[in-house]
Parts: C-alpha cells; sequence; structure tokens
C-alpha cells in the first residue's frame, strides 16, 4: 500500500517523537457524516481558528518539558488559567520548497491550505476552515463566521478559493445586528410567528437562482465558477430565509448577549486590539452557543502585526526587525511585549468558550480551535521553530493540555489531524514537503 | 464648460480648416497597433460602482450605507481584483441587506411618487401594468441592457406574488426590486461579444458592453439612459455616434466621481479607511484627519486634470492646493474656512503631491516617517515598478545593534546596504525615500531629527536633488510616471491587467499623451476610441467551454433559456402558494 509506505516514511522523518496513528483508527470515532459523534452525544463538534502574526521568541516561549503539565515560560505565562485545555505544539515546520519565500505570507498560507503559495498574493485554494465548513456549515444559519481585532477589513487567514477571501467582522455593532439583531431566529423565544415577507424573499430569490444559472451559459469557465459561487451563496440565503419559517429547536445554553453601545477607537494600539478581541469574541461565544454557525474564524492580528504599543515609535513588526536583543534579558523587550499581549488575548479566548455549560462540560469541551501564526521566531521571521496551538477536546476525542514535539516535522500535520477530527475523509492534506497522511497520535484521546 | 470641451471645439475647427486646405487633419503620428483585445470580462462592482449607480438611479436621499467587501489589490489595482473577485457567502448577505434597505427606501412614502412612473389601481393589491412599467426602466438602467419580455415577467411575478401574500403593491414592489439588486446581472458588470461587422472574423464588444466599459471606466457608474439609447440605436458603434457620446461622458460631472474613483484606486487610498497614528506620539492626527488628506489630494487631482485639464506631470510639482481646517495645523496655517484653494509659498518644501498629509502619512509607521516605505510606494504606486517583499531569514544584527547611536532615519536605513541581501531592494527605494524626511510620520514639515540636521539629498534614477523640491521635479520628467498612468489607467478602463501583448498599444497612447501635453481628457479619449478598448480575443467563445465542462448538472438542466425562465414563473408563484 502507497499509503503506509508515505506514512512509515513520514515517521521515520519526524524520528518517533510525535506518534503517528493511521487513518482507519480515526474513522473509528466519527459517524458518516462527521457532524456528530458515534456515541451519540447531543452537540456537535465546532470547529474555530485562531491567528496573529510574528510568532514568539523561543528562549521564553517554548516550555522545557513536554507532555502535559507543561511549564509556562513568561511569554506565555497568562496560559496559567487554560492551560489544560490547550495543546501546543512546537518546533513545527512550514516547507516552501521551490517556491519563492515571501515573508508573513509563505508561513500562514501553509498552515491554513497546505501549500506553499507561489508569490506573496495568491492564495493556492481554500482553506481549512472553508474545507470543515463545507463538511460540518451547511445547517446552520451561517456556513462559518470570521471577525478580525485589527478593525481592518483586508484582515483574513480564511479563503473560500485563490479569490475569494472571507471578509471579516470587524465593526462589533455591526456584527451584533448581523447576528443578534431583527433576523435574529432566537431558540429559546417563547413564541413563533413566521414573517410573511420573509416567504416572499425566499420565492424571489428562486428567480434570481435561475437568473444566475442562465447568466452561467454566456461565459467563460473561469466566470462560470464565479457564480456557481455566487449560486451556492444564494443557496446560503435560501437555507437562512427557509430557517426563519420554522420554529427553532431551543438551546440551553443560548443567552443574547447584551448590544455593544459603541464600537471600540479604530486605532491599532495592543489595548483597542485587545477590546476589539474581546468584544468579538463574546459574539462568537454566543454565536456558537446558539448554533447559529458551526465554525468561526478570528483574526487577532494579521501577518506581519501592525498593532503598535503607544508613546513606542516602531509596531510590532517593525520592532521585530529593529529592536536591538537585551543583553541582561536574551531578548528583543518590546517585541515581546507584543508577543506577550497575543498570548493574552488567546488565553481569553479560549477561556470564554470554556465559561459556557453544554451538556456535562462546556462549549469549548465540544469545540476544537486551531491557531497559527506566520513564523517562527520574530526576529529572523524563521519558517522553522514555529509553533501552533490547539483548543478544546472536540467532543472527547482530544487530549488537552500537551506540549508536544514536532521535531522539525511539517506543521501541516495538526492541521490534517484537526481536519480529520472534524470529519473531513481526506486520506491526505498538502502539496511536497507539506502533505501529510498521518494524525498526530499524541492528541488524541 | 469644461476647458477641454472648448479646446475640443477648437481642435475640430482647426482640422475642418485644415481639411479645406487640402491637408490631412488628424494626422498624430503612428496608427494604433493591433492587438487581440481581450475576453470579455466579469466584474463584480466595487462598493463605490454599486453606491454612484444607485445614487444615479434613485437620486442621492436613497441611503446605501455599509462598505461591501474590497476585492484584492491585483497588478496595482483593486478593479483588476474585482475582474476575477468571487462573492463569499458572507458578501452576498452584505448585498442582501443593502438591497432590502434600498428597496424600502425606493418605494417609502416619501421616494414612491417620483421614483415609481405609475401608481397602482389598488395599493393593497397588485398592479401588474404599474410593476411592469417600473421594473422595465429601473431593470434597464441597473443591468445596463433592456430585460426581456420574459425576465421582466419573473420579477413582475414577484411583484404580485409579494403584492398578494402582503397585501400591498408597494411592498410587493420592494421585494422585486430586491430581487433587480441581488441579480448577477446587477452585480457583476458581464460583457458579451459579437463578430465585428467591419473586419472579418473579428470580434469585438456588443453595444451594451462597450456602453457599460465605457461608463464604468469615465464615470465608476452603470450607463445613463441616454448611453443605453446610443447603444440601442447603434449610435455608439459608429465613429461619430461614438465621439458624440465621449463628448457628452468627458463634459459631464460624472467625470469628476469617476477620476476620483481611478485615482483613489491607484494611490491605494482605501489603505485610509484603516489608517491610525500611534496617539501619544501623533495626537493631533485622527481618522478625521485622515480623511481630509485623503480630500485633498484628490480635490488637487480633480481640479488640476479635469477642471484645469493640466499637465499630469505637474500634480507632482504644483503648489496650489486645497486646505482645510482639519489639515491646517499639520501644514503649521491658520485655518481656513472650509475647503479653500490655497497655494504654497514658492521658497516652501511642500511642492507636488508626494508633499501632501495624504502620501507622507499613508506611506509611514504609526509613530514615525518611513523612507523605505515612502520610496517603495513611489516605485510601486506611481512608476508601475516592483519592489520585491524583504526576505525571510534575515538577521538584522547590524542594525540592531545596541551600541550603534543612529540619530537620523538615514544612519538607519544606511544599515541596510551594508547587508547584501537587503541592499538591492533598499538602493531602490531609500534614496528617493529619503528625501522626504524632512516630513514626519504626520506629515509635518521639520529640518533636525534628534538634534541633528536632516540630509534631504537623494537621486532617482541617476538624477540626483538636494531635497524634496528636486525630488517632485525628477519624478515629474521620469518618463515612467506617464507610462505609469498610462499602464493603469488602460487596464482599470479595460477591465484586467494590462499584458506583455499591449506593451505595443500602451506605446502609443504614451506617445498621444505626450503630443496632447499629458492632458487626461485627450487620453481618456484616445484608450476609448481605440479598437483594442472594444476589441475582444478572437475565437472566444463560452459555447466552447460549455462542453467541456457538459457533466455540469446546471447545464443539464437549463438547455434553452426561454423553458428555463417559464420554469421559474411557476416555482415562483408555486412558491407563493405554499
Amino acid at each position: 500500500m502507497r499509503d503506509l509506505t508515505r506514512r512509515s516514511v513520514l515517521r521515520g522523518m519526524l524520528g518517533g517523537g510525535v506518534v503517528s496513528v493511521g487513518l482507519p483508527m480515526l474513522d473509528f470515532f466519527l459517524n458518516n457524516n462527521g457532524t456528530a459523534l458515534a456515541s451519540g452525544a447531543p452537540m456537535p463538534v465546532r470547529f474555530g481558528t485562531w491567528g496573529y502574526g510574528l510568532g514568539m521568541t523561543e528562549n521564553i516561549f517554548v516550555p522545557k518539558t513536554y507532555g502535559p503539565n507543561y511549564d509556562l515560560p513568561e511569554e506565555i505565562e497568562s496560559w496559567a488559567p487554560v492551560r489544560d485545555h490547550i495543546n501546543l505544539f512546537t518546533n513545527a515546520a512550514a516547507f516552501p520548497d521551490d517556491s519563492p519565500v515571501p515573508c508573513h505570507y509563505t508561513g500562514w498560507v501553509i498552515g491554513r491550505t497546505g501549500i506553499a503559495p507561489k508569490d506573496g498574493q495568491t492564495m493556492p485554494g481554500e482553506t481549512i476552515d472553508v474545507t470543515i465548513a463545507n463538511q460540518v456549515g451547511s445547517t446552520t444559519r451561517f456556513k462559518s463566521l470570521t471577525a478580525t481585532a485589527t478593525a481592518d477589513v483586508r484582515s483574513t487567514y480564511s479563503y473560500e478559493n485563490a479569490t475569494t477571501p472571507n471578509a471579516p467582522e470587524w465593526s462589533p455593532m455591526k456584527f451584533y445586528q448581523r447576528l443578534f439583531g431583527p433576523d435574529f431566529p432566537d431558540p429559546n423565544a417563547k413564541s413563533f410567528t413566521p414573517d410573511p415577507e420573509v416567504m416572499v424573499r425566499k420565492s424571489v430569490l428562486s428567480g434570481v437562482m435561475d437568473q444566475t444559472k442562465s447568466l452561467m451559459q454566456r461565459v467563460g469557465a473561469e466566470d462560470r465558477q464565479r457564480l456557481d459561487q455566487y449560486f451556492t451563496g444564494l443557496r446560503q440565503l435560501e437555507n437562512q430565509f427557509e430557517q426563519r419559517l420554522k420554529k427553532p429547536e431551543p438551546i440551553a445554553s443560548c443567552q443574547v448577549p447584551m448590544a455593544p453601545q459603541a464600537d471600540p477607537p479604530m486605532d491599532k494600539t495592543a489595548e483597542s486590539v485587545a477590546l476589539r478581541h474581546k468584544m468579538m469574541t463574546d459574539l462568537l461565544v454566543m454565536a456558537v452557543a446558539c448554533d447559529q454557525t458551526r465554525v468561526i474564524n478570528m483574526v487577532y492580528s494579521g501577518a506581519a502585526s501592525v498593532v503598535i504599543k503607544p508613546g513606542y515609535e516602531k509596531p510590532a513588526h517593525t520592532t521585530t526587525h529593529e529592536e536591538p536583543v537585551d543583553k541582561n534579558l536574551g531578548y528583543q523587550p518590546n517585541a515581546s511585549w507584543f508577543t506577550r499581549r497575543t498570548m493574552e488575548s488567546w488565553a481569553e479566548f479560549v477561556n470564554a468558550f470554556a465559561q459556557i455549560k453544554e451538556g456535562d462540560g462546556t462549549l469549548l469541551d465540544n469545540m476544537l480551535i486551531y491557531a497559527t501564526t506566520d513564523h517562527g521566531y520574530a526576529r529572523l521571521h524563521t519558517l522553522h521553530g514555529m509553533p501552533v496551538f490547539t483548543a478544546g477536546r472536540a467532543g472527547g476525542l482530544v487530549k488537552t493540555g500537551q506540549h508536544i514535539d514536532m521535531k522539525g516535522g511539517p506543521l501541516t500535520q495538526v492541521g490534517y489531524t484537526a481536519m480529520r477530527l472534524m470529519g473531513v475523509d481526506t486520506p491526505s492534506w498538502g502539496t511536497k514537503s507539506n502533505r501529510v497522511s498521518n494524525a498526530i497520535g499524541e492528541m488524541l484521546a | 464648460m469644461h476647458l477641454f470641451v472648448t479646446n475640443y471645439v477648437r481642435r475640430a475647427f482647426v482640422c475642418l480648416m485644415a481639411v479645406m486646405m487640402l491637408t490631412g487633419c488628424f494626422d498624430q503620428g503612428p496608427s494604433e497597433p493591433v492587438t487581440m483585445g481581450t475576453e470579455p470580462r466579469m466584474r463584480l462592482l466595487t462598493t463605490s460602482q454599486y453606491i454612484n449607480t444607485l445614487r444615479y438611479v434613485f437620486g442621492a436621499s436613497v441611503h446605501t450605507q455599509g462598505e461591501f467587501s474590497p476585492a484584492e489589490r491585483t497588478e496595482g489595482l483593486l478593479a483588476n481584483g474585482a475582474a476575477v473577485a468571487g462573492v463569499s457567502a458572507s458578501l452576498l448577505e452584505q448585498f442582501q441587506r443593502t438591497a432590502k434597505s434600498v428597496a424600502a427606501q425606493v418605494v417609502d412614502e416619501s421616494h414612491r411618487d417620483y421614483l415609481i412612473p405609475c401608481k397602482p389601481v389598488n395599493a393593497q393589491a397588485a398592479d401588474n401594468a404599474c410593476a411592469t412599467e417600473f421594473i422595465s426602466q429601473t431593470g434597464r438602467l441597473l443591468f445596463g441592457r433592456a430585460l426581456s419580455d420574459q425576465e421582466v415577467d419573473v420579477y413582475v411575478s414577484s411583484a404580485e406574488a409579494g403584492a398578494e401574500n402582503l397585501n400591498d403593491f408597494y411592498k410587493g414592489l420592494a421585494t422585486a426590486l430586491e430581487g433587480l439588486l441581488l441579480s448577477p446581472d446587477f452585480l457583476f458588470i458581464v460583457e458579451n461579444a459579437e463578430p465585428d461587422p467591419d473586419n472579418a472574423g473579428r470580434l469585438r464588444l456588443d453595444a451594451y458592453s462597450l456602453a457599460s466599459r465605457l461608463s464604468f471606466f469615465l464615470w465608476n457608474a452603470g450607463p445613463d439612459a441616454q448611453l443605453l439609447d446610443a447603444a440601442e440605436s447603434g449610435e455608439l458603434q459608429t465613429e461619430e455616434g461614438l465621439n458624440r457620446t465621449l463628448d457628452r461622458m468627458l463634459a459631464s460631472p460624472r467625470l469628476n466621481n469617476g477620476m476620483r474613483a481611478f485615482f483613489d484606486d491607484m494611490f491605494a487610498f482605501d489603505d485610509f479607511n484603516t489608517l491610525s497614528k500611534d496617539p501619544l506620539i501623533y495626537p493631533s492626527f485622527t481618522s478625521v484627519t485622515a480623511s481630509a488628506a485623503r480630500e485633498q489630494t484628490l480635490r488637487t487631482v480633480i481640479s488640476h486634470l479635469i477642471e484645469n485639464e493640466q499637465d499630469y506631470r505637474d500634480l507632482f510639482t504644483t503648489r496650489s492646493t486645497f486646505i482645510t481646517p482639519e489639515l491646517a495645523i499639520l501644514y503649521d496655517m491658520p485655518a481656513p474656512s472650509g475647503w479653500t484653494p490655497y497655494t504654497f509659498p514658492p521658497e516652501s518644501l511642500r511642492s507636488g503631491l508626494l508633499t501632501h498629509v495624504s502620501f507622507l502619512t499613508l506611506h509611514a509607521h504609526p509613530g514615525r516617517s518611513s523612507p523605505t516605505l515612502r520610496g517603495a510606494a513611489l516605485r510601486e504606486l506611481l512608476l508601475c515598478q516592483h519592489v520585491p517583499p524583504p526576505p525571510p531569514d534575515v538577521d538584522f544584527s547590524v542594525i540592531m545593534s545596541p551600541d550603534a547611536n543612529y540619530p537620523t532615519q538615514r544612519d538607519r536605513v544606511r544599515a541596510h546596504l551594508e547587508n547584501p541581501s537587503c541592499a538591492g531592494c533598499h538602493r531602490v527605494t531609500d534614496p528617493t525615500g529619503l528625501s522626504l524626511e524632512n516630513f514626519d510620520g504626520e506629515g509635518r514639515l521639520r529640518f533636525t531629527e534628534n538634534n541633528v540636521e536632516i540630509d534631504a539629498s537623494g537621486d532617482l534614477d541617476g538624477v540626483p536633488f538636494e531635497n524634496v523640491v528636486g525630488l517632485g521635479q525628477a519624478l515629474r520628467n521620469n518618463e515612467a510616471l506617464p507610462a505609469c498612468l498610462v499602464n493603469r489607467l488602460y487596464s482599470y478602463g479595460s477591465g484586467g491587467p494590462t499584458t506583455a501583448q499591449d506593451n505595443q498599444l500602451l506605446d502609443y497612447f504614451n506617445q498621444q499623451f505626450a503630443a496632447e501635453g499629458y492632458r487626461l481628457p485627450s487620453l481618456l479619449r484616445a484608450i476609448s476610441q481605440s479598437d483594442s478598448f472594444k476589441r475582444v480575443t478572437d475565437g472566444w467563445n463560452p459555447a466552447q467551454v460549455e462542453r467541456e465542462a457538459s457533466a455540469d448538472e446546471t447545464t443539464k438542466h437549463h438547455v434553452d433559456a426561454s423553458s428555463q425562465l417559464g420554469e421559474t414563473q411557476a416555482q415562483s408563484s408555486k412558491g407563493m402558494q405554499k
């Protein structure tokens, strides 16, 4: 079997540090469509991503110990309350192979697509969240939701395909309106009356769908694909209208949050970013708890982060390049200041989902969150020594609270494992050196 | 009347005289080189095109709130990205929300009397005659073509079913209008090809497609009724008719909006949407300052190029501009009341667009200036040159040495030149960027940095200068400056990036542009009149592609358009009965 050979080769490459597990074992855990557990657990597993720019500084980020109860060096001290929900993978690599290496792009693009991009702006294809949303997201009001803490509508790590970014929500007030405004089908509402206007709207939509199909006859192949995608979007809208005509099932953990009174300042100070991150997180938590979506994406900062520390003249990215290493401390103090603020927000993100009770556990227990960055060592902008994290137990399938050494192997192995856990039935993920076909056994319960 | 119209009339008269004197009239150097043209494009409407189009159709009191997710900047332009951009489900949701809000406004009591050309017999019931009138008129302006009878029927039956279900003619009509606004025929600018009767075997854009291409190029909005009339009558496809149309379009006030959109795109001013400065270092720079800075440059550009028809290159040396109270503090001058024309004194370092707060702040860090960002922007945005991004795995220890004392940016960036992997690109960006060092990160004038006098000398492609005034002059005289505008304008107008096959054509436009004194309206006319602008690649045929994709389900189900539309109608009304 070719697969077996490849698997053994990969296992050999990883030097046994990561216990690789063959594919059939994983399938055993999941039901046919991957949307619910074979055990019959009531709530489906939801997927999330979290992204930030500029990696870390190894000597103050990577724990000295591996396995459970790992130590928390200063850059990740803030993880203390949530450490046991997080798996930290270090020493992973993104392989550009023979592609050129545009800084800040190659690293995250490989983490999200498994493929090294051919230049600094062309996405090789759909991102992992889209693959998973196509698997688990078709029944909810939103196939996926994307938000950013940067106030920049262009900050996203989610692409439907090479030319269609999933633009993030950047205004908490607008996001609230979209989620919980007048169109929100409150699952716990006491009464339910279908809105006749929605019915009318739904039928108008079928006319638009036919118009779209007719237009497909007149355009070239690439444009037809774009129209096909447009058509899929119309179906999603139709699905939303349809749902508003049915009384939703009550959900105990769904509580409509308070509407935000104002958006945070538009500046890029770490303080404003943290505030926007928190407001967006609160909305995403309830969007998931109320089953409005089963896939979410959160952007803390873009690759080559432009977050600033007020009064300090360099933004985060320039700091990593230009700040001298403090000889006494052994690291760049301001660059590390930015990483610490980032890790505080990550911890807050994880904790927000862990606070919601769901079934016998928490919302986080029924989730798998996959977090990536663009580089390893920020100062040198490396593509090796990269960290990846996950949070959540994926409905009990994942063992959390571990530090796992990737031993220089492809970081795509984490993403691949996540895809398999989310029910995506694919024998491998990624291309060339980033191609993997083994799940990481150590993270499986 | 615009100056150029006067000029045009004058030129035409001179030509007429010349013809009478048996001399060749339009003897303007070489003729247009032949290109293959482009494939018909399918461009996604941008936010500003959406807003402009609806404003021209429904008037300014119908608000289109919201900003749609932008396309990705491709080959220097967002417009190029729109030619390949897809629509995600969340973007479609944004379109749906906007359509709902616009449609509700159009039929509300304050608008219906003048936006709907008829009154229903009974406002609580369907009125297909009135709905037909509205749908045909409005649909034609939104789709940029007349709707077929079957298409009208689809939307009218939506309006009918809506009116019956909601007991309200206007609500029914609003849902049909929502459908028009959600239709791909509105949200995409779709072009079609037809055989070119003047050149056997070749293809050209059909009349509607040419009208759209011209309209989005010059006005950044869909065609108006008069332009559609010219397309329908065949006038647009005659040389004379096209010229008459161009006269009208170039004289229209819509041209200002159109060219604002183009320069906003070419100068990457969408970055202003997220521009912010460090509140401790630059406390007076706010989002209000940022939008005033953007507006200042756009006003200067429009006044210089359109209203005064001046030489494009002089934009980079002119001291004439406009000032508003929000910017006065950064320019260190007393606040005028509102937008006021202003000319910087001849000894001032403020000379040309590079010294506007817009360029200086957009290409700087939140807390300081950046010679590298400014130099790279000058190369990429104004000269259409490509500056490679920095390589990974670079050790910046030279620049980072804690012992080094680098009082000025010049000292700091010099360190880049000591590292071979950095030097190649920084030699291209820094010598121009450093001569902008007399302006800090919020665009204020300064002569020292850390108490050391700033040396603002530099060079651009071998032309040395002492300070930014010299940089402006060198940029003005750089051949790549007008050539870059020509390149961007042609790809903006023709709807996608230029390729190597266009090089000769671009040379030709460059010569035309030079011969006309680098005046923008002449260039717009030359591009719009060119054969390449209208030509469609030989052999283009969607049907051929169709066969390759015949396994596709959608094509199997929709063999012919008429049976499909009939089915739509049936589906719609059936849907309503459920």
